[in-house]
């Protein structure tokens, strides 16, 4: 009874077949709604932050070193792949790619680094005003996250510090 | 010639231990997928252990949390010499959405050296497969840090020693280049 109970076993199995993946040698793709790694499209962004403002996990980090520039970090460390940057970006220069290969040894190999050029107001030198798009994202003005420890800070200002700017004071009205 | 056999059959057999310090279970389930049919890590060696001391690497899953985290270092002290620790997780690796809580003290790597990490929430099984392939050294890593410095400018930098006053109003000097 034993012995019959154990080929029918060895049957099911043998119908069965291989099943294992050969994973490593030979890749198969992810699903179609996967959502893998972000990628930034510099040449699409118009640095308004709103990925920024809306990352649940303070991962985009926002620096305004000057008037004209903006740096937008973004560190794919405790990233998880949620996609509301995507959904939010009103240019679509976010894409959620379907990498997830994404292991390494140093954790500064997920990040990502945009240096970017912001628009003036040639006659007043303020940024412009956004589109209505843009305006629907809270927190505008000036932003400064602390790049080197990498914190997210909750404020923006409305200009930027004096010092920032090399030894020349900004006007203000 | 066996000896190089038995190098190549059993010289990296990795043995590991699982270990969560405070994760949502997402990323244990990934890993024990792993360990399914469909994904089978034992090809490589690969096995599951009960116990720190049996262990050649640590997976870790979760942040450091206040509560865990002194046992995550005994767990991290009790496994012999040569040892690594994988981070699995965007919790192991940064600290997770919860980052800023009180009760997490961030990514693991604050309390034991993480060698390796898989980021995800949860990784795909295929990615931790990736990881444990990186380590033993079977193919390449893929990711790389992206810098992009946008060095000409479409509009001449602003400054406001360029505002000249024309009649009643101000103007910009640079006005006409752009």
């Amino acid at each position: 009874m034993s012995l019959v109970s154990k080929l029918e076993e060895t049957f099911i199995c043998l119908k069965a077949g291989k099943v294992t993946m050969p994973y490593p040698a030979q890749g198969k793709p992810a699903p179609d709604k996967f959502r893998g790694r972000p990628i930034f499209d510099a040449t699409k962004c118009i640095g308004c932050a709103g990925c920024a403002n809306n990352c649940p996990a303070r991962e985009i980090l926002v620096f305004d070193p000057c008037q004209e520039i903006r740096i937008l970090q973004y560190l794919g460390r405790r990233c998880t792949y949620c996609g509301r940057c995507a959904d939010v970006c009103p240019e679509k220069a976010i894409t959620m790619s379907q990498d997830f290969e994404n292991a390494t040894n140093q954790i500064g190999d997920l990040g990502q680094k945009l240096e970017l050029f912001m628009s003036t107001c040639q006659r007043c030198g303020r940024c412009f005003k956004g589109a209505a798009a843009i305006d629907e994202l809270k927190m505008k003005g000036y932003r400064s996250d602390n790049i080197e420890s990498e914190r997210w800070v909750l404020r923006s200002q409305s200009f930027l510090a004096a010092t920032v700017v090399d030894d020349i004071p900004i006007e203000l009205d | 010639m066996l000896q190089n056999l038995c190098h190549k059959m059993f010289g990296r057999s990795l043995w590991v231990y699982h270990a969560n310090s405070g994760g949502c279970n997402g990323c244990d389930i990934e890993v024990l997928n792993v360990l399914t049919p469909y994904y089978d890590v034992e090809r490589f060696g690969i096995k599951l252990v009960g116990s720190p001391r049996h262990a050649d690497v640590m997976l870790c899953q979760g942040p450091a949390m206040r509560s865990t985290a002194n046992a995550l270092r005994r767990a991290y002290d009790a496994m012999p010499a040569p040892k690594l620790v994988f981070a699995i997780g965007s919790c192991a690796c940064g600290g997770g959405v919860w980052f800023d809580s009180y009760s997490v003290l961030g990514p693991v790597e604050k309390v034991v050296p993480v060698k390796y990490y898989i980021p995800g929430c949860p990784p795909r099984p295929e990615a931790i497969i990736y990881g444990v392939a990186v380590a033993l050294g079977l193919v390449d890593k893929k990711v790389a840090p992206v810098t992009f410095k946008q060095l000409e400018f479409s509009i001449p930098l602003y400054h406001p020693r360029d505002l000249q006053k024309e009649g009643d109003m101000v103007v910009y000097a640079k006005l006409d280049k752009v």
